[in-house]
């Protein structure tokens, strides 16, 4: 009888694999666990994304709605002409940010590990 | 008509019962020896008499290997202390679910299968249903998962080294039928 059969490499392959994966989805993809907004440069709220919440945030041309639902966050609505910051839809890993540049409102989900930015 | 004190009950063991009581009894000892070792994390641990529940599957069949692994779970909590305790659930749980994923396990080819898979699973088994005992029941956050990892490699680590230990012994202990 072999110590070690065809199928047990297999199954140590598929069980390293899923090692791998756990690690990934858990030690390197830190939740983020506040939301900053900004407004006008400044730290206008730091708010938890456990709650969910609308903000409306004044700025010079209006406002810049903020909603915050199941721990991810996005600009829901802007008064700038172009909707940059709409358009980038869900925020939900630590880093990422949308920002309103003719709003001059940004918001930013904070965590361990803060990238400037992502791409896949 | 009462019985007579005389009349003798008597219950008798058959070979099969006998070999059951002494793979748990060896059973029994290592996971005493197990919970003796110092770990770095609560609840990693060599799991050495997962090897016992392996040899009972392969000579003994699968009922005596759910024999041996829940007699094990009831003997250590009862020498331990720890009956009734959330490590008792939480040895319980584990052992349950191994069981669960052993039943379908042992039915693969023997040819292309071997322990170190049946160790495998059974000890991704463990740690599966442990964990999940804690979240639902123990630790009911999602701070749970950062120790998730951890238990991962801790199952791929000592599921393999048990599953040689288990083959070299299987191969010691020839497979004639009690």
């Amino acid at each position: 009888m072999r110590l070690i059969r065809p199928g047990d490499v297999a199954v140590f392959t598929l069980a390293a694999l899923t090692c791998g994966l756990v690690v990934w989805a858990c030690w390197t993809q830190s939740p983020a666990r506040t939301l900053s907004i900004r407004q006008g440069g400044a730290l206008w709220r730091e708010v938890s994304l456990l709650h969910n919440a609308r903000y409306h945030v004044a700025g010079p041309l209006g406002d810049t709605v903020v909603r915050v639902e199941d721990g991810r966050a996005r600009i829901e609505s802007d008064p700038s002409p172009r909707q940059y910051c709409v358009g980038q839809g869900w925020l939900e890993h630590a880093g990422q940010s949308a920002i309103c540049l003719p709003n001059a409102t940004s918001i930013t989900l904070e965590g361990a590990r803060a990238y400037d930015s992502l791409s896949f | 008509m009462t019985a007579s004190a005389s009349e003798r009950l008597t219950l008798v063991a058959r070979p099969l019962d006998r070999q059951v009581a002494s793979l748990s009894a060896l059973a029994i000892v290592l996971a005493l020896v197990d919970a003796a070792l110092p770990t770095p994390l609560p609840g990693v641990k060599p799991g050495l008499a997962n090897i016992v529940t392996l040899l009972a599957l392969y000579r003994l069949g699968f009922a005596a290997a759910v024999w041996v692994s829940l007699l094990r779970v009831l003997g250590a909590a009862l020498l331990m202390g720890s009956m009734l305790t959330p490590g008792f659930f939480l040895s319980l749980a584990g052992a349950l679910s191994s069981l669960m994923l052993l039943a379908p396990a042992s039915r693969l080819s023997r040819r292309l299968f071997g322990p170190v898979s049946l160790s495998l699973i059974a000890a991704y088994g463990h740690i599966g249903g442990q964990l999940l005992l804690a979240r639902l029941w123990l630790i009911p956050s999602d701070g749970i998962l950062y120790f998730v990892p951890a238990f991962a490699l801790a199952a791929l680590i000592t599921g393999t080294v048990n599953g040689l230990l288990a083959a070299r012994l299987l191969r010691r202990w020839p497979s004639s039928k009690h």
